[in-house]
């Protein structure tokens, strides 16, 4: 034939770096740009020390978020987690120092039943939110914004909008400020947490049902999953996730506080959508999430390092949750154009 | 090359040229240098097996993909087409296999979607409705223009998406197996329709693995294989065997095998079966292990829901299931799985498999809680990706890559997915409903020997399908449904079409 023809050479580059992209995620790209922009913006910023700093202030986030991704993957999401840290936060400080009171002698066992009485409440305020969806198919979206309402108004009402003091000194000095092997206790928490996590959704039957019911739910009923165990169980693990988190916080704070935790629902699903876990259900990663939360917090510690206005950090915390969530809309074209 | 690869007329353009198209992804040459030409007026059939490329071929004209590189020309002008609506509004418009009408919404509101009829801004919605009826009735489509689609069946939703075709100005029209989910009758009114769009000047092109529509309306057939062109011939210069013969590459035999019967012990028994929807209305079966029983009868006939109430996806009101001498009536999908009864969806993408993940975890997804692959609350990840690898062999998944994503694959071979997630655990009752659904003639082969391979080895099969010839060649046994009731059971000896199709209408047999 005559006709001419365009190359007929693929473009290697271009396909490649798509493939890239849809494999990684957004987050290496963001964690590059964040780390040049605030190294630039401050000499302070790219030192052991701040980094340490951005690291130990990332475990709550970063806690919080390993529930919220599980959540997201069988495709629902948490938006009671913010309330779950603050009931967590007064009921742990109600109690202990309740029992501080009543058992003056036996303080390590005080501050081990406040710590249970508080991760058992948050962790009730998930079963609810279980019950909501698996057994009522209540919507997961009106489910956790109910139960936060519900939650948050529990938390103040129990503490009149008050902090709440007299928790045993033990408590935040250990739990809250001590540190072992000269790393602080928190980061021990989220490494074993991190791990138990990893282990749970990528090697037990537990976590693959997870993928499974955020993958086709209807698919996973008739493999003979248990779907409404599944998604009971993982509003559960997220709650008790959150409150562990909470138990943490109220330590580091030496208070029972209401307010805490407002911010956690809007930071939890932006670290996993940056992390590259779809809203959708069915796709994500436990060490991508962890990034996603250090990611967060090492913005916002920039910032202030940057002196920027804390107002206007919420506003770019908001940016980079749209940011991510449209890259994420990219990414799944590519993916698209990239099957056969 | 033969003759039929050149314009009728020399002076006069194609329609529609594809020169050395090609479309790269990432380790895949879908499409390799595609030559194709389109006439007005002709019905032009694309004929490949599964993963030939025809449908990266057709996204390609349909605008939804770009090519790699390669020109495609309209009327001699060189064309590319950014998105589906650039190309519709070039008159080229198809109607895809997979849906794009809108399930909340009624059937005139998505016949109109995307160019409603305004007047001053507003919709003009008697006008409309009024359109609405005259597409409906002019195409013969017995719909009522304001059901909600999400109510209606596949076979009805599947028209509401061809009436949506008919409803704008054509030049080309793609169909991509368009009658997969229609009744005989829905689709001959559909072939009529095509013939009369081809008496316009329209060009179509025409995607099927059915031999007897290629024979009714085929004017040419492109072959294509493994992404490249093979050859393109007039539909009257070439016998069925020459076609599968250029499609596989290879002399493919009889694609039914010969599956013998062994009837032992009565696996399942349901007697006096209701439905709390109706769909199946007292209905007694008996499945024997070592046959192979076959269902027939219309959509909506009752011969799918009485199994999937057996397997606990419909309620039963009244009657009882049977399994292996156990009362299980509406048990969960779950403990049926447990006790050896295994139910092959229909439709792969809404209640088969998690398209975005692997293979692997695809096929594993109903033995995680047994040998080898649980140990304890966990799973043995090197067991079970041994496990994927063989069943990835066994049912020859192409390419052999069980860790990736099942939606990179073509249909036929998702659908060995799914076989093969029925051989993760012992099962002594396959049900398959509709097997071979959008499959092509080399994998449904394949599809049949295995089927037959585990009613050979003593499990109790049973093929539920609206596709006649898959009852008359597999079926040991069969029972023909009619309006939720069992019309009439057939021995082997009987079953043939003429026995079978009047009681498919209600009719006894004679």
């Amino acid at each position: 034939m005559s006709i001419t023809v365009a190359a007929s050479t693929p473009k290697p580059s271009g396909q490649s770096l798509k493939r890239l992209f849809v494999q990684v995620g957004v987050l290496p790209i963001l964690l590059l740009l964040a780390l040049i922009i605030f190294s630039l913006m401050s000499d302070n910023f790219l030192t052991v020390r701040n980094l340490t700093n951005v690291v130990r202030q990332s475990v709550f986030l970063a806690i919080v978020s390993l529930g919220q991704m599980m959540v997201l993957l069988t495709g629902g999401f948490d938006l009671s987690v913010g309330t779950i840290l603050a009931l967590t936060s007064v009921t742990t400080a109600l109690s202990m120092s309740a029992f501080a009171v009543a058992m003056p002698d036996m303080l390590p066992l005080a501050i081990l039943l406040g710590c249970c009485v508080g991760v058992a409440c948050g962790s009730a305020v998930g079963l609810l939110n279980g019950i909501g969806v698996a057994l009522f198919g209540v919507s997961p979206f009106i489910m956790t914004l109910g139960m936060s309402s519900i939650g948050f108004g529990a938390a103040l009402y129990l503490t009149g909008g008050t902090p709440v003091y007299g928790m045993p000194a033990d408590f935040g000095e250990f739990i809250g400020f001590g540190s072992f092997l000269q790393i602080p206790f928190p980061i021990w928490v989220a490494v074993a947490l991190v791990c138990a996590a990893y282990v749970l959704v990528n090697w037990t039957r537990t976590g693959r049902s997870l993928y499974a019911v955020g993958g086709n739910i209807r698919a996973a009923l008739l493999s003979g999953i248990n779907t409404r165990a599944t998604l009971l169980t993982v509003y559960v693990i997220s709650a008790f996730l959150t409150g562990v988190a909470g138990v943490l916080m109220t330590a580091r704070l030496d208070s029972g506080e209401a307010n805490v935790g407002s911010s956690m629902p809007l930071e939890s699903i932006a670290a996993c959508v940056i992390a590259g876990v779809s809203l959708r259900g069915g796709i994500g990663r436990v060490e991508n999430v962890v990034l996603g939360a250090l990611f967060i917090n090492l913005v916002q510690n920039g910032m202030n390092l940057a002196r920027i206005d804390s107002y206007l950090q919420t506003v770019v915390i908001g940016m980079i949750l749209i940011a991510a969530v449209i890259s994420d809309q990219i990414r799944l074209r590519y993916v698209a154009d990239l099957r056969d | 090359m033969t003759d039929a690869t050149r314009p009728r007329t020399p002076g006069e353009p194609p329609l529609l040229e594809l020169l050395r198209v090609s479309k790269q992804y990432p380790g895949v040459l879908a499409l390799d240098g595609m030559n194709f030409n389109l006439r007005p007026g002709e019905v032009h059939v694309l004929f490949g097996e599964n993963g030939a490329g025809k449908s990266t071929m057709i996204s390609i004209i349909s605008g939804a993909v770009q090519p790699t590189s390669g020109d495609l020309l309209m009327r001699g002008e060189p064309m590319r087409f950014a998105s589906v609506h650039e190309a519709r509004s070039r008159g080229v418009t198809t109607v895809f296999q997979e849906f794009s009408v809108v399930p909340s919404m009624t059937v005139e509101e998505n016949l109109f979607l995307g160019s409603e009829t305004r007047r001053g801004g507003f919709l003009a919605k008697r006008k409309m409705r009024e359109e609405a009826h005259a597409i409906l009735a002019r195409l013969g489509f017995d719909l009522n223009p304001k059901a909600i689609v999400a109510r209606l069946t596949r076979a009805e939703q599947q028209m509401v998406e061809i009436a949506r075709a008919f409803r704008s100005e054509l030049s080309v029209l793609i169909l991509d197996e368009p009658t997969a989910s229609l009744t005989d009758r829905e689709a001959d009114r559909l072939f009529a329709l095509v013939d009369q769009v081809k008496a316009q000047g329209v060009g179509v092109i025409y995607i099927t693995h059915r031999m007897r529509e290629i024979e009714r309306l085929a004017d040419r057939i492109t072959v294509l294989r493994d992404g490249k062109f093979i050859t393109t011939v007039d539909a009257s210069d070439v016998t069925q065997d020459e076609l599968v013969r250029l499609m596989t590459g290879r002399v493919v035999g009889g694609i039914f095998p010969d599956i013998k019967a062994n009837p032992g012990r009565t696996v399942l028994s349901i007697r006096g079966l209701t439905t709390a929807s109706g769909s199946v209305k007292g209905a007694d079966i008996d499945i024997r292990a070592g046959e192979l029983v076959g269902l027939a009868g219309l959509v909506g006939s009752g011969k799918s829901e009485i199994m999937r109430a057996a397997f606990g996806l419909e309620r039963a009101i009244s009657g009882t299931v049977t399994l292996e001498g156990k009362d299980v009536t509406n048990q969960s999908p779950r403990r049926l799985l447990r006790a050896g009864f295994s139910y092959m969806p229909p439709d792969r993408r809404v209640e088969g498999l998690a398209m975005m993940r692997s293979c692997t975890e695809n096929m594993t997804f109903a033995s995680l809680d047994i040998k080898p692959i649980a140990r304890g609350i966990f799973i043995n990840r090197v067991k079970e990706d041994a496990e994927a690898r063989r069943l990835a062999d066994k049912l020859e998944l192409h390419p052999r890559r069980p860790d990736r994503a099942v939606q990179a694959f073509s249909g036929g071979n998702q659908q060995k997915v799914l076989l093969a997630r029925s051989l993760t655990r012992p099962i002594s009752l396959y049900v398959f409903d509709e097997p071979t659904v959008g499959v092509d003639v080399g994998t449904r082969a394949a599809i049949y020997r295995f089927i037959g391979g585990l009613c050979e080895a003593g499990a109790a099969v049973v093929v539920i399908s609206s596709d006649l010839p898959e009852i008359l060649n597999l079926a040991h046994r069969a029972y023909v449904f009619y309006d939720g009731r069992v019309q009439d059971e057939l021995p082997k000896a009987r079953i043939s079409e003429a026995s079978i199709l009047p009681l498919f209408f209600g009719k006894h047999a004679a």
